[in-house]
């Protein structure tokens, strides 16, 4: 990562500029392909098959016959641009080709090429073209500088997606054995091991074990971080970071205080000891659904009632929006509560109640400010409403904390930028990427900080915790700011205490 | 009246390439599985919330708005004005229009304006800002110059070359009694339904699709009302 220099940023949000789009600049910038090994352990070919187009076209076909969105939306582009500078690949790169549209380009001329009438009498004036060797090097550079955070399409009036154009492209390169090295060896692990990090459940336990008795030294009270208990009430699936990357363990202690505090009895899966699914990113959909049957196996098997997610923001999508599809139907769990929920859903519950008492001074000193991911901003929700999943985290943090401050409004709610690191960006290989990607929201961020006296980034996804903790530096900022929205409640929250 | 049988021909046969071809599409579209509720949010938890979306989208391009403003008035302009113009010509095809279509006469008029108007700023955008340049392929400039011809020549009907509007309705009117009446035989009224026609009938196959694609449109049309159980939380 030495030969290039992030970006600027500038004083306020709105003076930057908007890049002018040049070819090839992020050409070279591609993730780590697949070890045979890894395709095979999901089924995939080992390596780049004979006949590779061919294959690749007949899944396209494949897809497009099993999914509307991606027929509708390779129709539907008038190629108006809106979306143009909306990518935080784009405005932190430059590069053309990471133009949400020019991105769905390298898919659509495909499927001009071969599904419509016009690319296959046309050709390139139509913008078709074929899946030769050089487009499908395109198709792994930029369909893996795609983060699937959906922003553009919240400004497409078709309502394009290129996240899913992305997925479907991914899934392609899969199945004729072009897989990224990062996407495929975690799944892999979380078929083997049970999680992304490839943590034994020995490990997960003496990691438990390891924070009740840290818990006990720094609040005296017995905080349990139970795991495979039969008959609790509730199973947590929360992403495998959460036991031992920082901030991210601090988020977990903030779990185990509010179940603590609130008499919940709950416990964690060693067999779903992951909440995150890369399926989802890798766009397969029989991927996503074994990840997301172990869960359905783990809540079976403990006789839970309830199942709740930690701070993941793709997790939560999938959770939200696809758990019932996938490994439905959930009716052994309660009917009274959703199924499943986000544990922001909890805590801010019980703060409405009074079932649990926050101290904002015990956070003295902390100016902190709420990075929307992008799957709980513009994939799901949170609570009754829609938009409950920007009320609910901001809630929290203002009972969390002294001050609480928004990011312009052009980088929060549904229009928040992706971390840069987000839909299987989240590697080594990719950190120049990650770094340039990181750049508006570094950009928000710089005036929030210099107008506002910010001191802390809070968020809760895994993905987004790990990508600032490493990019912050590059923009001047300490990487201590990062915080977990459930740390700040751990933090805050009163133990013991009556609540009156 | 080999003209008007040549013409008679590139009319029905426009007209049946945008029914067959608008009727396969949608048929497509709806029959495609949708398996995974894709909204982007927040989005309506039902389903007459997602249909309200989807209508916003259509009739005022709410998104496009958020996106940028000079190319939502654009295309607005457009758009709204391809409407006027459209309700306008009515006109030309009923024997007898209702009161509203001899209403909107005169903003069908000024509708033709505003098209133009419309179709000259987006392709200045087009032409002139660069980012928008790399993504054009040569078949967007392609719609603009057809959509400019057709709307050019109408307005040039319009205001310079009148054509004999009562002979052209004599003959749509044959039309549909399978009767060839001899058309009127200007230059611009020839070149504007040739032109016309060849729109209608590469609709279906192209992205001027957009509109019907909306209502298809995953990320505004599914609702987000996956999620089971009762509202209760805590």
């Amino acid at each position: 990562m030495a030969d290039f220099v992030p970006p600027p940023l500038w004083p306020e949000i709105g003076l930057e500029p908007v890049p002018s789009p040049e070819d090839g600049l992020m050409a070279a910038c591609r993730p780590f392909v697949a070890a045979p090994a890894h395709n095979q352990a999901l089924g995939f070919p080992g390596e780049l098959v004979e006949d590779w187009e061919t294959r690749a076209v007949a899944r396209l076909g494949e897809l497009l016959a099993g999914n509307r969105a991606l027929r509708v939306y390779l129709d539907a582009c008038v190629g108006c641009g809106a979306c143009a500078d909306k990518c935080h690949f784009f405005l932190g790169t430059g590069d053309a080709n990471n133009m949400p549209v020019a991105r769905q380009n390298l898919l659509r001329a495909v499927y001009c090429r071969h599904f419509t009438p016009a690319g296959r009498l046309l050709g390139p004036l139509a913008g078709a073209g074929r899946l030769d060797r050089a487009r499908l090097d395109s198709w792994y550079g930029y369909f893996h500088q795609c983060s699937q955070c959906r922003r553009c399409s919240v400004f497409c009036p078709m309502g394009i997606d290129t996240a899913e154009l992305s997925m479907a492209a991914r899934e392609i390169m899969n199945s004729i054995g072009l897989g990224q090295k990062y996407c495929n060896e975690i799944i892999g692990k979380v078929y083997a091991i049970g999680n992304n990090l490839g943590l034994p459940p020995p490990a997960l336990a003496d990691t438990l074990e390891g924070l009740e008795e840290d818990v006990r030294d720094e609040s005296g009270h017995d905080v349990r971080f139970p795991l495979d208990v039969r008959g609790a009430e509730v199973l947590l699936v929360t992403p495998s970071a959460d036991f031992f990357a920082e901030p991210h363990v601090d988020g977990l202690i903030g779990y185990a205080k509010v179940f603590h505090q609130a008499g919940l009895s709950w416990t964690l899966s060693s067999y779903a000891s992951e909440a995150a699914n890369f399926g989802l990113f890798i766009g397969s959909v029989e991927q996503m659904r074994k990840i997301a049957l172990r869960i359905r196996a783990a809540a079976l098997d403990l006789g839970v009632k309830r199942i709740v997610f930690g701070e993941c923001g793709h997790a939560w999508r999938v959770a939200h929006a696809f758990l019932e599809e996938l490994a439905g139907p959930f009716d052994f769990l309660d009917p009274r509560y959703p199924r499943p929920q986000h544990i922001a859903e909890i805590t801010a519950d019980l703060i409405r109640t009074g079932g649990i008492r926050l101290d904002p001074d015990a956070n003295a000193g902390m100016v902190v400010t709420l990075h929307d991911s992008c799957n709980v901003a513009r994939a799901s929700r949170m609570g009754d409403e829609p938009g409950g999943q920007f009320t609910l985290p901001r809630e929290i943090v203002r009972a969390a904390v002294p001050r609480f401050v928004e990011m312009h409004p052009d980088t929060t709610h549904d229009r928040t930028f992706c971390c840069g690191g987000g839909g299987g960006l989240l590697t080594d290989d990719l950190i120049e990427l990650r770094i340039k990607g990181a750049r508006p929201r570094m950009q928000a961020l710089k005036q929030v900080v210099e107008q506002d006296g910010v001191t802390h980034l809070c968020a809760l996804c895994a993905i987004c915790k790990s990508q600032f903790t490493k990019v912050l530096p590059a923009y001047g900022f300490d990487r201590e700011m990062m915080v977990s929205l459930h740390q700040l409640v751990g933090q805050a929250i009163r133990l013991g205490t009556s609540s009156l | 009246m080999a003209a008007e049988l040549a013409m008679a021909a590139i009319l029905v046969v426009a007209a049946s390439a945008l029914l067959v071809g608008l009727t396969l599409r949608i048929v497509l579209y709806a029959r495609t599985p949708a398996p995974l509720p894709l909204a982007t949010t927040p989005a309506p938890t039902g389903r007459v919330g997602a249909a309200l979306r989807v209508g916003r989208e259509i009739v005022l391009f709410p998104s496009l708005w958020g996106a940028d403003k000079p190319l939502w008035l654009a295309a607005m302009l457009f758009h709204l004005g391809l409407a006027l113009v459209l309700a306008r010509h009515l006109r030309y095809v009923i024997e007898i229009p209702p009161a509203w279509v001899v209403a909107l006469q005169g903003p069908g008029q000024l509708g033709g304006i505003l098209m133009m108007a419309g179709l000259v700023l987006l392709g200045l955008r087009r032409t002139l800002i660069r980012r928008v340049r790399k993504i054009s392929r040569p078949t967007d400039y392609g719609w603009l110059l057809l959509l400019l011809l057709i709307g050019g020549s109408g307005l040039a009907m319009t205001y310079r070359w009148h054509t004999d509007i009562i002979g052209l309705k004599a003959f749509l009117a044959g039309l549909w009694r399978l009767d060839l009446v001899p058309l009127p035989g200007d230059p611009a009224l020839i070149a504007h339904m040739v032109l016309a026609a060849a729109l209608i009938a590469l609709l279906p196959v192209s992205k001027l699709l957009h509109g019907f694609a909306l209502v298809f449109s995953p990320s505004r049309a599914s609702p987000d009302s996956t999620r089971l159980g009762e509202r209760r939380h805590g």
